[in-house]
């Protein structure tokens, strides 16, 4: 009766007899002595239910939630309408497995369609995977599709979060293959030095729009020298920002990626996360992951399926461009049903929101004495400010329970604001501010 | 099945059409178009690229499988039939309109067979 | 049924935002031109929707889904509710330490278990799947020989029955693969090995059980080639759940290790994700492990530290079932697995005709030559009584394969009734093989145009 195994002793007694085995010793027979266990594992020994969630429970409460969150930096705290949770809490979404037996799952596999359809349109692209396990992960599997054996070289902002970096550079680690980083200038990719490190064997380049810093970066420019190079343009993005910054297709990148994590989905410290791909058609059938088309079936009613498996590890094995098996599909599946719930205009308000507190969260923390690095840049929802005082304000916050900016190093602090925060929020940042300024 | 005379034909089930010594078409035989199934896909060289006889230059895909081609000359592929990524099922429906590269400059080739040895060797086929 | 965008009306819509309470701003400089056609529906709509896209899904709690090799055991409901606890939830990962302590307890408690049942001594929870395990664990391995100053080892030695993700993730890793064949009995070919291994030997991957569902009798010799010609051995945990309690990977003699929170510690697929795939190592690799900061270490696999929630559920499950339930587990999905087999071995030829781990191969060799009804065709034909069908023509050394795993979470009358189904089916394709190339008959869809879905690919809504 534990271990939610549903038969009795006596019924495995039964099975063990019917099918001509001794006992569950006789089962493992091929297993060598020598490599059985002798002991019990070292484990807590079973609980029940009433205790597992007092022990959960426990840990959960010695996690502070903070009431005010200020800090980004590639995680996102944004209003998640409640059908988010209760449609995908659908146990036929959340149990089922990849669908590969279509005629029982199109459920999944329309959603999946859908959740293509929404990323194509965010990013102005032609083809969008399935989803792979997050925005780092994407950006590394772009620029492995970008690559070939003529252009291995990889250029990657320096501007670009620094996560994404370390896992673009683990991904090339394995392929034994270049990553260069373009230096920052201002807060923004040095569009100079850009220039001067392509060449003929540069693969693409990775940038990230806004920024790690918040800033904007001159998209256009990038994607013209990269092109005139003969080089692929990468573009990392925050889908949020989308809804009223360009979209990369208008300024020519050949692959967009990003992790779809605002879109739906709660902080829970890190994942699961989702990684959204786009790509034009030209780079469609270089996309990693699974991928739904659709189609009909024998009796002529719009199906939808798995398709264009050919490119996958389960048929190229060792040539597949990528080994992707499972993916962030119930992730995948908050996102459409959030961009479902917003509609394009509550999308754009979380967008504008999101960017118009910033912008007075920045006026404020400046008038307060912590005035903004990169002033030059544009920036859309986070910011950089540079004082001395950064340390004392950050502990200032946390002890009124406000999680402020992440500090960069001891004197920069990247900031975030979102339709979450109010300005009565705002304005006690900026007052806790102006003490320390003054202490 | 089909196997026009004026072809030769490859261990592998590739055929290749010579237009003079040095230039040639290549594509997949009858028999292979129908041992792989419906085909959905080819990706195929680049045009400028060098393809060794006996060894991959593309590879065909049916939903659930990719098969490598082999190529049946070493040359340099001078043109590449673009219309097969529109038209997969060409290479099913007219595997000898099929052609995939023509390729130029030929500077060896494997061992070929014609129409009639071929078709003795597919029966050992299978 | 209707596409969420075929539901959109201009203008409709529900709003979920207050009025903004600050001076809009927006960056100067280009904003967006293109259109953004997103559904515009209302609540009541999008709840209908999903709640169609639901009645079309099949998932462990509508039925059996004995597929082989993907572990669909009962994903138990306090999982579900301990991942949803806000203090789960709603913490940033960038916060402070000694704001996250019970997060950070959890994790390294998890850890510990996970290296207790696998017998390794580190444990990396980062790997976001399997296959993003196997590709950590071997890049470890590649760091490892680095280290040694041994760049020549460029082989990765894998069975030709392994999954696909195994030649893939070591493509991946910048290795060569090795692709060696079976013995006869499904098990690796000790001279295939011996012949194979040497100074460019990398390592092994292994699945253990196999992925024909046996226990490789010869496990401590395979390992021991492999540690004698300087490789490294992994071992892929996609088949643990037969021996978790009972055999330890470390044991084996295994260096590296990835398992699937998915799979074998109950938490739910959603439909394709998210899983987990925690790698586990001994000692003296432990220094490359991803995502520690120190200086030999691999980097990171992804951003933060892992797909946290599902660790959670993970977490909780192993608390649930503790140390006596876990081999308990184990040697009832095999005892699941050998009462099926036995039950169906009369009509089902089974590839392998001898006692199996938590999972067993049937070959429809014989009935697909026979009658022209193929494995596809039976599996389809299950599909009209409710039953998710096994693993479909895998492994690739079996012809006509397929892959049961029924897992331990299964009542005894579900096994017979599953046996029941699959005897009938085999009936009928004797009496009437024709009609069972027509099935599913009742399923909200029947047999797809793949072939068209792959040639004219439509993989977004045509606005």
């Amino acid at each position: 009766m534990s271990g939610y195994i549903p038969n009795t002793s006596a019924e495995q007694q039964e099975m063990l007899r019917e099918s001509g085995f001794s006992g569950f010793d006789d089962l493992y027979r091929d297993v060598p002595e020598s490599v059985r266990l002798k002991k019990p594992l070292n484990l807590p020994g079973a609980s029940s239910e009433l205790e597992v969630r007092r022990e959960l429970e426990r840990l959960a409460a010695e996690n502070t939630v903070y009431r005010h969150v200020f800090r980004g930096a590639g995680a996102y705290r944004h209003y998640i309408p409640a059908i988010v949770d209760e449609v995908t809490g659908k146990e036929e979404f959340r149990t089922a497995y990849t669908p590969y037996q279509a005629e029982i799952s199109q459920g999944v596999l329309q959603s999946i369609f859908e959740y293509q359809t929404d990323i194509c349109e965010l990013t102005g692209l032609d083809a969008a995977n399935a989803s792979v396990y997050d925005g780092a992960t994407a950006a590394a599997e772009a620029c492995e599709m970008c690559r070939d054996r003529k252009r291995s070289r990889v250029l990657v902002s320096a501007c670009v979060d620094p996560k994404i970096v370390s896992v673009v550079r683990t991904y090339s680690f394995g392929r034994d293959a270049e990553v260069t980083l373009v230096p920052e200038k201002d807060g923004v990719t040095d569009m100079e030095a850009l220039a001067s490190l392509l060449g003929d064997d540069v693969a693409c380049l990775l940038i990230q729009h806004p920024n790690y810093y918040g800033d904007l970066e001159d998209m256009r420019a990038a994607a013209d020298l990269v092109h005139g190079a003969g080089a692929k343009l990468i573009a990392s993005v925050n889908p949020t920002s989308l809804a009223v910054l360009p979209a990369p297709g208008e300024y020519g990148a050949d692959v967009a990626v990003g992790d779809g994590q605002p879109l739906g989905l709660p902080l829970s410290w890190g994942g699961p996360y989702v990684g959204f791909m786009a790509a034009t058609e030209k780079m469609m059938r270089k996309l990693p992951g699974r991928i739904v088309g659709q189609t009909t079936d024998c009796d002529g009613k719009r199906a939808f399926v798995l398709t264009l498996q050919a490119r996958e590890q389960h048929i190229r094995r060792e040539k597949a461009s990528s080994n992707i098996c499972s993916n962030e599909a119930l992730c995948a599946m908050r996102v459409a049903v959030y961009l479902a719930a917003m509609g394009p205009e509550g999308l754009r308000q979380a967008a504008v929101q999101s960017s118009s507190k910033a912008h007075y969260l920045c006026e404020k923390l400046e008038e307060a004495g912590f005035v903004r690095a990169y002033k030059g840049c544009e920036f859309f929802h986070e910011f950089v400010t540079d004082s001395p005082r950064s340390s004392e304000l950050l502990a200032a916050l946390k002890a009124e329970g406000i999680l402020g900016g992440l500090p960069l190093d001891d004197h920069r602090i990247l900031w975030c604001a979102t339709e979450m925060n109010t300005r009565e929020e705002i304005d006690m940042v900026a007052a806790i501010a102006k003490e320390v300024s003054r202490s | 099945m089909n196997f026009p005379k004026d072809l030769k034909y490859t261990g592998t089930h590739e055929w290749v059409k010579f237009e003079d010594e040095k230039t040639a078409y290549v594509g997949i035989t009858d028999y292979a178009q129908d041992a792989l199934g419906d085909l959905v896909f080819v990706n195929l060289p680049g045009e400028g690229d060098e393809v060794a006889s006996g060894e991959a230059f593309a590879d065909v895909e049916s939903v659930k499988a990719v098969s490598d081609v082999n190529s049946p000359v070493t040359g340099t592929v001078a043109e590449v039939n673009e219309e097969l990524a529109d038209e997969p099922q060409k290479m099913n429906e007219a595997p000898y309109e099929a052609w995939f590269v023509k390729v130029e400059n030929i500077s060896g080739c494997a061992d070929l067979m014609d129409a009639d040895a071929y078709e003795e060797y597919i029966k050992t086929c299978d | 049924m209707k596409l969420i965008f075929e539901r959109s009306r201009e203008g409709r819509g529900t709003a979920y935002l207050p009025a903004c309470d600050v001076p809009e701003r927006l960056p100067a400089g280009e904003l967006r031109k293109a259109p953004l056609r997103l559904a515009q529906v209302p609540e009541t709509e999008v709840d209908r929707h999903y709640s169609e896209l639901a009645q079309q899904t099949h998932g462990v709690n509508k039925g059996f889904y004995p597929l082989g090799s993907c572990t669909m055991k009962y994903n138990p409901a306090v999982n579900e509710y301990a991942a949803s606890l806000p203090g789960f939830t709603d913490i940033h990962p960038l916060q402070d330490a000694d704001s996250v302590k019970g997060a950070e307890e959890l994790c390294s408690r998890l850890e510990r278990y996970l290296a207790e049942i696998t017998g390794m001594d580190a444990v990396t929870l980062q790997p976001a799947a399997g296959a993003h395990g196997e590709f950590t664990g071997l890049l470890l391995i590649k760091a490892y020989h680095r280290a040694c100053g041994n760049t020549a080892r460029k082989k990765i030695i894998v069975p030709d029955s392994a999954h696909g993700t195994n030649p893939a993730s070591a493509s991946m890793a910048g290795f060569d693969v090795v692709s060696i064949a079976s013995d006869a009995h499904g098990c690796v070919d000790l001279d295939a090995l011996r012949a194979a291994v040497g100074e460019d030997t990398a390592g092994l991957m292994l699945t253990n059980p196999n992925t024909v569902g046996l226990f490789d009798p010869n496990i401590l010799e395979i390992t021991r080639i492999v540690h004698e010609a300087g490789g490294l051995c992994y071992y892929d945990g996609a088949n643990l759940n037969a021996v978790m309690g009972i055999a330890r990977p470390g044991d084996m003699g295994f260096d590296v290790v990835h398992v699937n929170l998915h799979k074998t510690f109950s938490t739910p697929h959603g439909g394709g994700g998210p899983g987990s795939g925690p790698v586990g190592c001994r000692q003296f690799l432990a220094r490359f492990l991803p995502h520690t900061g120190g200086a030999e270490s691999i980097g990171d696999v992804r951003s933060f530290g892992g797909n946290f929630l599902v660790a959670v559920k993970a977490f909780a499950y192993i608390l649930s079932i503790g140390a006596e339930g876990v081999p308990l587990a184990a040697s009832n999905a095999v005892l699941n697995a050998n009462y099926m087999r036995v039950k169906l071995a009369d009509v089902y030829p089974m590839a392998y005709d001898t006692v199996c781990m938590h999972e067993f191969v049937m070959s429809l060799e014989k009935l697909h030559h026979e009658t022209g009804v193929s494995a596809l065709d039976v599996a389809k034909a299950m599909l009209d009584h409710g039953i998710h069908p096994p693993t479909m023509y895998f492994p690739l050394i079996v012809h006509e394969a397929l892959m049961v795993e029924p897992t331990e979470t299964e009542t005894k009358e579900t096994l017979d009734d599953a046996i029941a189904i699959l005897r009938g089916i085999r009936d009928a394709a004797q009496a009437d093989p024709a009609s069972m190339h027509e099935m599913p008959l009742h399923t909200p869809v029947r047999r797809l145009d793949e072939v068209g879905a792959a040639r004219n690919p439509v993989i977004k809504y045509a606005f």
